[in-house]
């Protein structure tokens, strides 16, 4: 059996978790996923293995093929609108809400990631340009990458400038006519590609004459392709790709090195204002970021699929009190392994799902569903990609020795995995974001906040209320040591854990009081609600205790960091 | 030219079906439920049809439970223009289903019939065959290949030796086979539009049908499990075994 869409659960937390939305109905939203569940399993899925074998070839004339199937597969996608599915409708976006937009970007990363990094990316300029882009811009571009006609990527990263952004070095220089770029950037996803017409670079570089450090970045675009006098966009720009990166992981998303203005300089055009560069990142890195903590969750449930089809078909050894022949699912251990899968997995999914309702309002200007969304982000992205980690390793495990080998595709979740932890914000940058800007500098006022509405929430449940309780205290020890940055930059990596627990938990507590609701009326789908049910007590009794750990750690485990000298590491 | 696409909702054919414990049938809750994939070829060919210009609306019916008003639904996302509901809750028999689609077909001025085959949970591949017979219209079966000018479709079948190719004058019953075509994905933009397309809601009692049933379910028992092989040893106990006791030959 390969990768299937887990449109159930889905289904069931956009329900039971999320308010309604007036545009949408259970009946649209059951279409809608099953429409997009179908092209993930059958198109992106089947696609899975074979780029992770059969890698981007980048070609003497600098131009990227991907592996075969690719291009078809994105053309299916691009054309059945699925691009801008959550873009304005004025934009010939379908200006469905974000929630149903995540949902479906799940389906694309768990049926293979390599391949949707391409349209996740293209989504980010979206964002870009609908937010800052002139009428013009957007009505140019919008249209173009709604449809997957052209597509984008994201240029931040250079050789010297990686988590620290200040330091690049790419130059834009006005010829009296145009912005000409040179420079050099790396690592760029998609940065060359043959599954569109046209790639249009988002392009951070510094004016000739901008200040140095944050303050003297400014935003371009730099299409690959510029207009021509026949209208058409066939004009090559001075830009190429340079080489692609051999990868760990996501093997079959070409990771291009990219070289702006060899020659006459790239043509650019500058996005908004100048100097503003950063701060418009800022205002997309919110969704950038929950983008990637989806791709984690996505491919916790792609492993755990396969790793629980294995465990039905593995025999080894009887299992305890069971029948000889009895698969490897009736040991205890790999229960218990698969349990801890899927509970961790239904938490994020919720999680990911509640904040893009949060997220839907706040781009509406609720401010408080700002504040919420800004609490929530590195907690999204931080904890479920490092539970990625943990999820796609345990699927490699129930494998045995099989998950080893190469050929299962247990082991390309794992590795296809391990870059999320790292890129849009290493998680070290989501733990010094979600300690420093997140819970201090509102001293601890949003934190705050989320305790009493999980206190309300959760009241019928001791095991929670009581990690409320810790949670609390290590708050205020944080609070009361504000003044030690780098006493508190020891161990906001645990906090950042802590609180990921925490607010997965909540979410899991308030599935099961809703499954139980569902089970009392005769439901169709017993077997899922009381999974679920499963679940969450699972999640209570296994996952929860982590918390502890992860806080103890937070107030006792600093100064043993902070006071060791280097030579001692 | 109007088509009448009938869709039948079963079980998805990813389903293990199984059968219920007091055998009745088999099991339904519980279990994922899609088109009949025979029935998206038809309603793909349909659409074919209009996108040429040679057909001018696609109805899309069904009948059955509540519930199988999702499955016109998505022939409504796939491009049909409108759909056709017969409420019947009781279990349904080939010439029942016939009976109502051929009267409908009267009523609607339908020019073009095209349908699966056969439905992939009982596998019967009779209600074209009846309708056909029903409404006195030429049937082509298993088509893998239709093209029609004028009142003529040309259709290529799939039959045992090969390929037969044959004409009817329209109006006709065409049943699908899978070679036919590989039908589309819903866009997301037409997902969106079948929930504003209308569909009617035809009652049974208005149609003046006779649906009490002829055939009776006994039991439903699952196929008998394949027993191990056993390896023979020469040709004379494998001719021996045939003969006397598979009693093949
Ligand atoms: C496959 C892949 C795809 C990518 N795609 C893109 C893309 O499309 N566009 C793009 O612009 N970039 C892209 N990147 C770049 C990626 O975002 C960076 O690699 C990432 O931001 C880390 O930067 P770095 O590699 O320079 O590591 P460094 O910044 O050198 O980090 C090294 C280590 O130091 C830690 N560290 C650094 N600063 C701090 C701090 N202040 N506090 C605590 N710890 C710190 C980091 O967490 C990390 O563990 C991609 C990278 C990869 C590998």
């Amino acid at each position: 059996m390969a990768y299937k869409s887990p449109i159930e659960d889905t289904q069931f937390i956009l329900e039971n978790l999320l308010p309604p939305h007036n545009k949408l109905d259970n009946s649209t939203i059951y279409a809608v996923l099953e429409e997009a569940g179908k092209l993930a399993d059958n198109f992106l899925a089947p696609l899975n293995h074979f780029g992770d074998k059969n890698n981007p070839i980048l070609r003497q004339d600098h131009e990227v093929e991907t592996p075969k199937g690719f291009s078809n597969a994105f053309s299916e996608i691009a054309k059945g609108g699925w691009i801008g599915v959550a873009s304005d409708a004025n934009y010939e976006g379908m200006g469905l809400p974000l929630r149903m937009g995540a949902a479906i970007n799940e389906y694309w990363h768990g049926a293979n990631m390599s391949f949707s990094l391409c349209s996740l990316l293209t989504q980010g300029l979206i964002d870009a340009f609908t937010l800052i882009g002139t009428e013009e811009e957007k009505k140019l571009y919008l249209p173009k990458f709604n449809s997957g006609i052209w597509t984008g990527t994201m240029n931040l990263t250079e050789n010297q400038s990686g988590t620290d952004l200040a330091t690049i070095r790419t130059k834009a220089e006005y010829d009296g006519k145009n912005w000409r770029i040179r420079g050099q950037k790396i690592y760029i996803t998609y940065g060359e590609h043959d599954m569109s017409e046209n790639i249009i670079h988002l392009v951070l570089a510094r004016a000739e004459g901008a200040p140095e450090g944050i303050k003297g970045i400014s935003t371009f675009i730099v299409p690959k392709f510029l207009k021509n006098k026949d209208g058409k966009y066939t004009k090559r720009n001075d830009l190429k790709c340079v080489s692609i990166e051999h990868k760990m992981g996501i093997k079959a998303s070409p990771t291009a090195v990219m070289l702006y203005g060899e020659e006459e300089g790239a043509i650019g055009y500058m996005l908004g204002e100048e100097g503003r560069g950063i701060e418009y990142m800022f205002i997309m890195m919110n969704r950038a970021r929950f983008d990637v903590g989806l791709q984690g969750m996505a491919i916790s449930e792609a492993a755990r699929q396969k790793a629980l089809e294995y465990a039905n078909m593995r025999i080894q050894g009887t299992p305890i009190n069971r029948e000889k022949g009895t698969p490897i699912i009736g040991h205890g251990d790999i229960k218990r392994l698969l349990l801890s899968m899927r509970s961790l997995t239904e938490a994020m999914r919720a999680l990911i799902l509640v904040s893009s309702e949060i997220m839907e309002r706040s781009h509406n200007g609720d401010t408080n569903a700002s504040l919420q969304e800004a609490f929530l982000i590195p907690i999204i992205k931080g904890w479920s990609t490092e539970l990625a980690q943990e999820i796609t390793s345990n699927g490699v495990q129930i494998h045995g020795g099989m998950g080893f080998i190469e050929e299962t595709g247990a082991a390309q979740y794992m590795r296809d995995a391990r870059i999320l932890p790292i890129y849009e914000g290493t998680n070290a940058i989501q733990a010094n974001d979600f300690m420093f800007r997140k819970t201090l500098r509102d001293n601890g006022e949003a934190a705050k906040l989320f305790l009493t509405q999980m206190n309300l929430d959760c009241n019928d449940n001791p095991q929670i209320t009581k990690m409320i309780k810790l949670t609390s205290s290590t708050l205020d020890y944080i609070l009361n040591n504000r003044d030690d940055q780098e006493l508190l930059s020891c161990i906001c990596f645990d906090y950042l854990m802590g609180f990921g627990y925490l607010v997965g938990g909540w979410l899991m507590h308030k599935a099961k009081i809703k499954a139980n609701i569902k089970l009392s009326n005769n439901p169709k789908n017993e077997i899922f609600l009381k999974s679920k049910i499963v679940s969450a007590d699972f999640y209570n009794l296994h996952i929860l205790p982590r918390i502890s750990t992860h806080l103890e750690i937070v107030k006792n485990g600093a100064n043993i960091v902070k006071l060791t000298k280097d030579s001692y590491i | 030219m109007k088509i009448l696409v009938p869709v039948k909702r079963v079980v998805d054919y990813n389903v293990k079906v199984r059968v219920k414990n007091d055998q009745s049938g088999i099991e339904l809750d519980n279990v994922k439920m899609s088109m009949n994939p025979f029935d998206e070829i038809a309603v793909e060919e349909a659409l074919r049809l209009k996108e040429k210009g040679i057909a001018s609306e696609v109805i899309a019916i069904s009948i059955g439970v509540t519930q199988v008003q999702e499955t016109i639904r998505n022939a409504l996302a796939m491009g049909a223009d409108s759909g056709i509901f017969v409420e019947v809750k009781d279990t349904l028999e080939p010439l029942t289903v016939a009976k109502i689609i051929a009267s409908i077909a009267k009523k609607e001025n339908i020019d073009l019939m095209i349908l699966g085959k056969q439905a992939i949970d009982d596998d019967m591949n009779a209600t074209g065959q009846m309708i056909s017979a029903l409404l006195n219209w030429p049937q082509a079966t298993f088509a893998s290949k239709v093209e029609i000018t004028d009142k003529i479709a040309k259709v290529s079948r799939e039959v045992d030796g090969g390929t037969e190719n044959i004409e009817i004058t329209l109006p006709a019953v065409i049943t699908t086979d899978l070679r036919l075509n590989e039908p589309r994905y819903a866009s997301l933009p037409n997902i969106m539009k079948a929930k504003k397309k209308t569909i009617n809601e035809i009652k049974i009692d208005d149609l003046k049908i006779d649906i009490t049933q002829k055939l009776e379910t006994l039991k439903v028992e699952e196929p008998s499990k394949r027993e191990a092989g056993i390896m023979v040893k020469t040709v004379k106990e494998l001719f021996d075994k045939l003969q006397n006791e598979a009693k093949v030959i």
